[in-house]
């Protein structure tokens, strides 16, 4: 997965909707989408998106309708697409089944929140066989050498957790994210490198660039604002957020 | 140790330990987000130094004596065995711990560990509200601050045990999501690690989760079959033929039946059979391999992976999920697992109270309804040891609404 320098990925939750939302990220200057598969028991999940996901599952969205629907939105747009789910949805799938039918479905890349490196081997060989690729995060209170391994074994990008906790809007990002960053670049190579968690402000996007990021992710406020004022509101959110990026 | 060794005081508290990736065959692992892994590390070492360290072993000795009451009686029930018409029935008395069930062993123990690793905050889950309660009670013993989640359902089902926690101290934090059962306070609890991991020890009740929990809860509760193997040999002269306990997560029977290991003892644990039809709680005799807070063990889940809706009478029986090493001793066969209803429990539960003068915890009537059947089945020549794990004074209200007792 080639994705540009910089870059805003915007996370949806599977749904009926997301498609059309996910046009509305893109005209808004989404540069990446990040689709989850909702599970029952997402544990990296704040209030927002844990609300969101049993909404989807509610409304009867499972895996294969999640990856449906990621095709229809491959469809829809031209920006790099990335399922994110946890360890039991893709394992009950079959990790053979689910990454042949994600990159199906135009998945170039795959994060799963519970799977660390150190469980990721049939994964990764699984994603490798399809030519997805494997995000890892890498977190303030990870140990160098733990950085090191997550950041080599990432391909696609490397997903930076800014804030210490669930998912979930905040007000502050983690003061160790240009720390942290330093010890992710040294190892993840030319591997890009984007920040999550707690991103909500055009000014959350400035800092990560400023501290040497390759971008920024979105989610918990992109639901937000979808909850709050549907497509419109994403798209007004994300292009407030993608003007703090470079030109 | 030696074989003869092992015969004689049984299967040491670290022996079968996890594989180097937290595993028992394919059971157990780490499936947690990144924030937590350090915590985990750091965790594992403590228990590493603190289970090498004599000072570590003799404080806990101390507490269990003095603080716990330890060891706890192994009792001979003798009118239930006589009216049964079977094996003899022994009761190894975990109720009679202090806070009334063997989840203070376990508090105590990772309190202990927490303050060496100077966390200050201690998060805990909790179903019936015993664990939340031997968190509380360990919590104020230390000095750490306590925070307990539990769900909705169960705070009105067990509401003496809320009133418990608070009176020690304790924040208890209402979980409305989901069923607002087990499973869902775990979630949350595991949530607010994540979220202060930093100065937060996150305080398991039971033998589940992510390595190093499942190994550390064994071994702070193999004091229970420790001690009733040694009551056994010197009351019964002979080790029982079967030991019965009742599952949920799985901490009172990993404990009682980790001595047991290498001895020609059944293992038997009893899951939450419910309403006997589709509504149980029976993770091992029902459910799949998959992955669920941390661990890679049986879980009661959908074909796509979505943890369905568990019940059971009993909040602390009540969990889709069951600790990974039980998973392993199922899958290897060196353990059964059977379910017991709600309403067979209730029998049970009756029988021990008008037999033996003992009002048991739901949870631990489970247990009972499967010693009885065990015993009737081996006849007057053997014996069959059950791990009494809980008393159940917190289940008065809810089994009096029930039978409209005023």
């Amino acid at each position: 997965m080639n994705i540009p320098r910089p870059s805003l990925a915007v996370y949806l939750m599977a749904n009926e909707d997301a498609p059309a939302l996910a046009e509305a990220a893109v005209r808004g200057g989404a540069t990446v989408i990040e689709l989850g598969i909702p599970y029952s028991d997402p544990l990296a999940d704040g209030t927002t998106i844990q609300r969101a996901a049993q909404a989807a599952l509610d409304a009867g969205i499972t895996p294969e309708r999640a990856l449906e629907l990621l095709a229809e939105i491959n469809d829809r747009v031209d920006v790099p697409l990335v399922p994110m789910t946890y360890g039991a949805i893709v394992e009950s799938y079959g990790l053979e089944d689910f990454c042949r039918d994600a990159a199906k479905a135009g998945a170039e890349a795959l994060i799963v929140a519970d799977i660390p490196p150190e469980e990721s081997g049939p994964l990764r060989d699984a994603a490798a066989a399809e030519g997805v690729d494997l995000i890892h995060l890498v977190a303030p209170t990870s140990r160098p050498e733990r950085i090191e391994s997550a950041a080599a074994a990432s391909t696609g990008f490397v997903y930076l957790v800014a804030a210490v906790g669930v998912t979930g809007a905040r007000e502050n990002l983690d003061p160790r994210v240009a720390e942290l960053l330093e010890l992710t670049r040294g190892a993840a190579g030319d591997t890009p490198i984007l920040g999550g968690f707690g991103v909500s402000t055009r000014a959350h996007v400035e800092g990560l660039i400023a501290a040497g990021t390759d971008g920024a992710i979105v989610g918990s406020a992109a639901i937000d604002a979808i909850e709050r004022g549907g497509a419109e509101a994403l798209e007004e959110l994300v292009r407030d957020l993608a003007a703090g990026l470079p030109s | 140790m030696s074989s003869t060794d092992t015969a004689q005081h049984g299967t040491p508290a670290d022996a079968y330990p996890p594989d180097d990736m937290g595993r028992w065959g394919e059971f157990g692992g780490r499936f947690v987000p990144e924030t937590v892994m350090a915590a985990l590390d750091e965790l594992e070492a403590g228990m590493n130094e603190a289970f090498a360290d004599p000072a570590f072993h003799a404080e806990l000795a101390l507490l269990a004596r003095d603080f716990v009451g330890r060891p706890t009686p192994l009792y001979l029930a003798e009118r239930l065995t006589e009216d049964v018409g079977g094996a003899r029935i022994w009761l190894k008395r975990e109720d009679l711990a202090h806070t009334g069930a063997h989840k203070i062993n376990n508090a105590l123990g990772q309190a202990v560990i927490a303050k060496r690793l100077g966390k200050q905050r201690i998060v805990a889950e909790t179903g019936a509200g015993q664990h939340g309660v031997a968190t509380a009670t360990a919590c104020a013993r230390f000095g750490l601050k306590a925070v307990v989640y539990m769900g909705e359902e169960d705070m009105r089902r067990q509401r003496p045990n809320v009133v418990r926690m608070k009176m020690l101290g304790a924040e208890v934090i209402p979980v409305t999501n989901g069923a607002g059962t087990l499973k869902d306070a775990l979630n949350d609890a595991i949530r607010d690690w994540i979220a202060n991991v930093e100065d937060t020890h996150y305080l398991i009740g039971t033998a589940a989760g992510p390595h190093p929990y499942p190994y550390l809860v064994r071994r702070l509760q193999a004091v229970i079959g420790e001690e009733s193997r040694g009551q056994m040999l010197d009351r019964a002269g002979r080790l029982p033929d079967a030991v019965v306990a009742c599952v949920g997560g799985g901490s009172n029977a990993i404990g009682i039946f980790h001595s047991f290991r290498d001895d020609p003892v059944r293992l038997i644990g009893v899951e939450a059979g419910g309403t006997g039809g589709a509504l149980h709680a029976r993770s091992l005799s029902g459910g799949k391999v998959s992955i669920l807070h941390g661990s890679r063990s049986y879980v009661l889940c959908d074909d796509d992976g979505q943890v369905v809706e568990t019940h059971s009478i009993s909040a602390g029986l009540d969990y889709p999920g069951v600790g990974p090493e039980h998973a392993y001793l199922h899958a290897t066969g060196r353990a059964e697992f059977i379910g017991a209803t709600d309403d067979e429990s209730l029998v049970a539960f009756d029988r021990l109270c008008h037999l033996e003068g003992i009002i048991p915890a739901l949870e631990t009537s489970h247990a009972l309804v499967i010693a009885e059947r065990i015993a009737r089945d081996l006849g007057p020549s053997g014996d069959v040891l059950v791990g009494l794990s809980g008393r159940g004074d917190k289940d008065v209200d809810q089994i009096a609404a029930r039978r409209g007792i005023e």
